[in-house]
């Protein structure tokens, strides 16, 4: 438990200092690392399941990261993308990527092609989970205007 | 038919459209949200019919009025500033509340332009070092060599931030970061100051890395934009790859 605090607030100050990285507004800072908290949080319980792999863990992660970015766009008035940045950095496959370059110069070929293989597995799954809040976004927005046309009518 | 003063005020109107997307693009924005933003002031500016053609390099605007010439700006340099995009997003937004005119906008927008709004460097430095520490944390479960990436990170972040600004290609600027940044880690292991060079390397390798052309490539390509998405994704693989190349022989050499 003490552990998950100490990891959550790291999460934050990740998010906080790729916000300064990418020279984000003041006003934006505290929820872009609010986002790197909330997707990283799904994506720790999800992996926490019994039959849950790197891919279903790392798309509801992002999912999570694009329907939370969206919903506080719209509140804060701020596109979507300066809350998307930040809060992608903790879900990087960053030590994957490494390891790949590492085998690479060693020379040892099986290493390789595993490590290549989970690269592009989450990579290929954070897009989709990216995909997938957006589609998720549209049709609820799809309902919204449905509601309004019948409560005129 | 649109008279003189009339002609004026259109051109002054697909100026503004113009610089708007101009900026919004070379510091960052996804495509849909610039053509979003393109149209909109058109629309808010009463102009009956307005057509864009937006990808990464150029922007182009035009009316189906035969009156009005088309328009176009070259969009060369790209940097990251989302600072700007919100700003010329609340433009947008006073302009549609019909708060400021055209006029104003378009100085608005002028002095957005040339405006120099980046964080001063002590505290880009401390941005890399916010990543790079936390991040050991948090992929590797590692707590004694978060304060020895932090350090990589910021003398790394110096020697990018100073590559940057002289040599200005950012391809080499990253290949060479990431070659220091595989030196720097393997005398600090070699010294005793830090125990595992993998999470070192992992950890401050962290703010170099592309996550806005990524993150766009993602976008635009949802949103249907064959020419842009492909051109954002090629972009962030280069960057990737002369990171990968840079530890790469730094791991060799060391």
């Amino acid at each position: 438990m003490m552990t998950l605090i100490i990891k959550v607030i790291c999460v934050y100050l990740a998010g906080v200092g790729f916000g300064m990285i990418v020279n984000l507004p003041l006003r934006a800072f505290n929820v872009a690392g609010l986002s790197g908290v909330v997707g990283w949080l799904v994506y720790y319980l999800v992996s926490l399941l019994p039959s849950a792999g790197l891919g279903i863990s790392n798309f509801c992660g992002a999912m999570a990261i694009g329907l939370f970015s969206m919903i506080m766009a719209r509140i804060m008035k701020i596109p979507s993308i300066v809350f998307d940045v930040p809060g992608l950095v903790p879900l990087v496959p960053g030590s994957q990527a490494y390891l790949v370059v590492k085998s690479f110069t060693v020379g040892d070929s099986h290493l390789l092609g595993l490590y290549a293989a989970q690269l592009v597995w989450i990579s290929g799954s954070i897009a989709l989970g990216f995909i997938a809040a957006e589609g998720v976004f549209r049709v609820w927005q799809q309902i919204k205007a449905y509601r309004s046309i019948f409560k005129r009518s | 038919m649109a008279s003189v003063e009339n002609q004026s005020y259109y051109q002054l109107v697909i100026n503004t459209c113009l610089l708007a997307g101009k900026i919004m693009v070379e510091n960052g924005s996804d495509l849909q949200r610039v053509e979003d933003t393109i149209y909109r002031i058109g629309h808010n500016a009463k102009m009956k019919s307005i057509n864009a053609y937006i990808t990464v390099t150029m922007i182009m605007v035009s009316s189906t009025d035969p009156n009005i010439p088309a328009q176009m700006i070259n969009v060369n340099k790209r940097s990251f500033n989302l600072t700007k995009v919100v700003k010329v997003n609340d433009l947008s937004r006073k302009f549609a509340a019909e708060q400021i005119n055209i006029e104003t906008f378009y100085q608005q927008l002028q002095l957005t332009d040339i405006q120099n709004d980046f964080f001063s460097l002590k505290m880009q430095v401390l941005g890399a070092i916010l990543v790079s520490g936390p991040l050991v944390v948090v992929f590797r479960d590692n707590v004694i060599d978060a304060l020895p990436a932090c350090a990589v990170a910021a003398i790394t972040w110096v020697f990018f931030y100073f590559m940057n600004r002289y040599f200005n290609i950012r391809f080499v600027s990253e290949f060479s970061s990431a070659f220091l940044l595989a030196g720097i880690s393997a005398l600090m292991v070699r010294i005793g100051w830090a125990h595992n060079m993998d999470d070192l390397i992992i950890g401050s390798v962290m703010p170099l890395l592309p996550g806005i052309p990524l993150t766009n490539a993602v976008r635009d390509l949802l949103a249907g934009n064959l020419v842009s998405g492909p051109a954002r994704g090629v972009e962030a693989l280069i960057s990737a790859c002369a990171l990968g190349f840079g530890v790469a022989v730094g791991l060799h050499l060391f």
